[in-house]
Formats: structure tokens, sequence, C-alpha cells
């Protein structure tokens, strides 16, 4: 087996785990900032920040669905041996991971149900550019206004009117994250 | 047995990674009531178990944590809790309100404004507002994906057609962004209008196995009518041992003639205005002697 997939995961689980969960939740509460997050590093083309995010949050009960753009025979090894998580089609999941193109169409992904709008899949989107930018964000978590660069705007309008169903969506570049819920609503700038 | 036969923050971590998915989905859905797998604390559910999960899942090594009990940073309860995480997570502490990073609380918001690098962390006992007036959660886990919540207006109008008031003076229900109604934990209708804050605001239920949060700058309604507006009322007297007109009181009884005086629930608000030069009723020359005086048998009005 290759060093790749064993290397590569937290060297202080516990410490590591939460910063980088502190970093996620951060992103998630307050849509439209930036946040640092690092500790775990896998095969490429995962960036350190989604393999971060998937050694803080999948185990052995989270189904994972990789894009094409990630679905490499390195990437698969990493993910099984360092979180245990079941790889699994798209409608199954509850984290995936890709990028924005390769995550596409999203109608598979769950959104939850009536009673359990939780039941829904975070979709981690691997992206080149991540700045606070672009499209203009409102609702919780942002006092007046936010901007953050998105690859559309139309399908998170739509996973909006979904509410309080919907997917939830973290966006990774290097080792910066940053977390658009289905809350929030998104405007042309 | 040393300090390191712990986990960091004692939960061991898949715990944690469940709890922290269930975190991220109740902010995702603010006010909305996630079920997670609550696992058994070293101490008795009602002792807030569910703020105590909550907390061990968020807090990092360079987190400073505060704990309330009632406002108080002194009573069992919040000891505790603070001995608890100095130990397992070897994290500071304070009884500052500015100066904690986390703060966990039973029953009370702060008085000092919290700023948006602050995490309050909120013991709830029962986390369904409708479950006193419907006992299924099947029905009311209903009522909430119909968004179906006339039953609660009844509740608050009954209120109103027996007491000519809304009578509900803690857990006073509210709607989260236009959406959820949502159980603010037994904190006194006074702290409601605080719910709107640029701190990020987690509840965790323990026994009954529910954790939902309020993101920053989130909408925060308190139920009412129009004719009957919501009325974060409060006793009317100023703290006997710093004077603030503006912070909860706890009503405390002196002796056995009726003697008692009010102070402010939130103890470190309170020292901080007395360290400050505030005084109030009982802490001034003139208002101990009005005391002493008004006290004093002789000129005691007899006891109704």
């Amino acid at each position: 087996m290759q060093n790749a997939v064993l290397d590569g995961g937290f060297a202080d689980p516990a410490r590591e785990a939460a910063y980088a969960f502190r970093a996620a939740l951060n992103a998630m509460a307050r849509p439209g900032t930036i946040q640092h997050i690092t500790g775990a590093d896998a095969p490429s083309p995962c960036s350190p920040a989604a393999a971060t995010l998937i050694l803080t949050l999948c185990d052995p009960t989270t189904p994972i669905f990789l894009a094409p753009s990630h679905d490499t025979a390195a990437f698969r090894d990493w993910i099984t041996f360092q979180t245990g998580g079941p790889l699994v089609p798209a409608k199954d999941a509850m984290i995936a991971i890709g990028t924005w193109e390769a995550l596409l169409p999203l109608d598979p992904f769950a959104v939850g149900t009536p009673e359990y709008p939780d039941r829904s899949a975070t979709l981690v989107v691997e992206t080149e550019t991540l700045a606070s930018d672009g499209p203009v964000l409102r609702g919780p978590g942002i006092e007046t206004t936010a901007r953050l660069t998105l690859p559309e705007i139309e399908a998170f309008q739509r996973n909006r009117a979904l509410f309080p169903l919907g997917l939830d969506f973290f966006f990774t570049s290097e080792d910066r994250v940053a977390g658009l819920p289905r809350s929030t609503r998104v405007m042309e700038a | 047995m040393t300090d390191q036969a712990y986990n960091f923050a004692y939960l061991d971590e898949q715990t944690k990674r469940m709890i922290r998915r269930a975190i991220l989905k109740g902010v995702a859905v603010p006010g909305y009531q996630v079920p997670f797998a609550s696992r058994e604390m070293p101490m008795p559910y009602g002792w807030g178990t569910g703020g105590v999960q909550v907390t061990s899942a968020c807090l990092t090594p360079d987190d400073t944590l505060k704990v309330i009990d009632q406002g108080a940073d002194d009573t069992t309860n919040a000891v505790s809790i603070r001995k608890f995480f100095e130990k397992t997570a070897e994290v500071d502490v304070t009884e500052k309100t500015a100066e904690a990073t986390v703060i966990q609380t039973r029953h009370r918001i702060p008085e000092t404004p919290l700023t948006d690098d602050q995490i309050l962390v909120y013991q709830v006992p029962i986390p369904e507002p409708l479950r006193f007036l419907e006992p299924s959660e099947v029905e009311t886990r209903k009522m909430h994906s119909l968004e179906e919540y006339g039953l609660m207006y009844v509740k608050l109008y009954e209120d109103i057609s027996r007491h000519g008031e809304i009578a509900t003076a803690y857990a006073y229900p509210v709607k989260v962004q236009d959406r959820y109604v949502m159980d603010p934990s037994p904190i006194p209708k006074f702290d409601n209008p605080k719910l709107e804050s640029a701190a990020l605001q987690l509840f965790g239920a323990g026994r009954e196995q529910r954790i939902y949060a309020i993101p920053p700058h989130t909408k925060v309604v308190s139920l009412d009518f129009e004719d009957h507006p919501f009325d974060p009322s409060k006793a009317p007297h100023a703290c006997a041992l710093c004077g603030a007109e503006g912070s909860y009181l706890d009503e405390v009884i002196t002796d056995d003639q009726g003697g008692r005086m009010f102070v402010c629930s939130d103890t470190d608000y309170c020292a901080s205005r007395r360290a400050a030069g505030h005084v109030g009723a009982m802490t001034s020359i003139e208002g101990a002697t009005r005391m002493l005086r008004s006290a004093s048998p002789d000129q005691t009005e007899p006891a109704q």
C-alpha cells in the first residue's frame, strides 16, 4: 500500500479536529466569511481544506460520494483508510466531494424530509478561487450583506426555495473554507 | 488516574463527530431541533449534559470558558462544569463575560452584550416548545413541518383571557427567521431580546437528545399579539448592590420579617459595576441607614 494512503491524517486527532471543526462551524454560521482550516493532507486532487473537513466530519456512519473529479483510486483508498466511510452513489450520500461541474446535477442528493430536514447532504465543493467577492448573500449569520465567489447563482436560489429542506455547502480551496447553508439568499451583485 | 486518561474535552472522537454534524445541520436550519445520540455523561440528566456535550464538541485548546448557572459563576452546577473542562480539556476559564470565547449557560443570557467571536451554549431541559400542548413527538414534528403553530397562539391567548396578559415569564416561545417556533430554554423573557445576537448560540438537550442553533444576526421574534405586544418585564427595582436599573434581578429574602433585597442575577455584571464604583441601596451609607431604619421593629408596618 502506498504511503500516500496511510499518511496525511491528523497528527493530534482530538485537538486538530477541534480546530478544524471550529473553522467549519464559523464558516457555516457566518456565510461569506473565509476560514483557515488545515491538518490533513489527502492525495491529489483533494485540497488540504477538503481533506481536513472529511477527517473532521466523516466516519463509518457517514456515506460519502466522490464526484468524478475526485474519484481516483488513491483518494478512495485514503478516505477508506482514514475514515472508514462507505463510498456510495450521490443519492445515498451524507457528504459529497468534488468540483462544482463534477457534482452537477444536484437533483440526486438528499434534501431531507419535512419532518427531518437535517437528513440532507452536505456538499464540499472544491474551487480554485475563494474570496469575499461576487454574488450578494443575505440571511442568518449575516448582519447586513456578505459576498462570496460562487460558481453560479440560480442553483443556490433553487436550493433556498426548498427551505427548510435543501443542501448545505462548503467551498474549499487550498487551506481555506467558506460555508453556504440552505438558509442563505443569494442575489446578483 | 491522570488527566491524560481522558480524550481532549472528555468525549471520544466518533461521538464528537456525530455531535458536530448535528450542530452544523442545526446552524443551517435555525431553530430546528436536530436529533442526536446523546451520551451518558459523568453527571445526571438535568445538570446540563446536553450543554456539556455541545461544549465538548466545540472547545478548542485556545478557548477561554465561562460557565454560568442562573447568571452566577459560583453556583455548584457552574463550578463543577467549569472544573470538568479545566481538567479534561485544559482550557483557560474565566468569570468575565468579555474574556470568554465559549460560555455555557443555564437559564440566563449575560447582561454584557456578546460579540461575534463568542459562542453561547445553552443547557436545555425540554427543547420542544409544543410539548406541554401536544405530548406526541410524531405530532409535534408534523406541526413543525407544516408550520402549524396555532396551538401555541391559543395557549398565549388563554393566558390573556385568564390573567389579562401573557403570563408566560420564562421559556417564552420565539419564532426564528420567520420559520420555526423554538423554546429558548428557561431563560426569563427579559432575556428574549438578547437572542438576536452577534454571537453564535447553540442549544443542547441531553435527556431529550436534541441540538438546535441560532446563527449570529438571526431574526428572533417573541410570539405576541398586536394588541398584547411582547413585554420583557423585570422586577421594578434597582440592584441593591450595584444600583443597576436595567439588569435582570433575583429576589433574596434577608430575614423572616418580610425583609428582602433585589440583586443582579448576573454576578459578573454586578461585580464589575461595583468594581467601577457603582453603589446600590445596600452598599451606600445613606441607603444602608434607610434600610436599617425601615427594618427596625417599631417602624415596620404590620404584616398583611
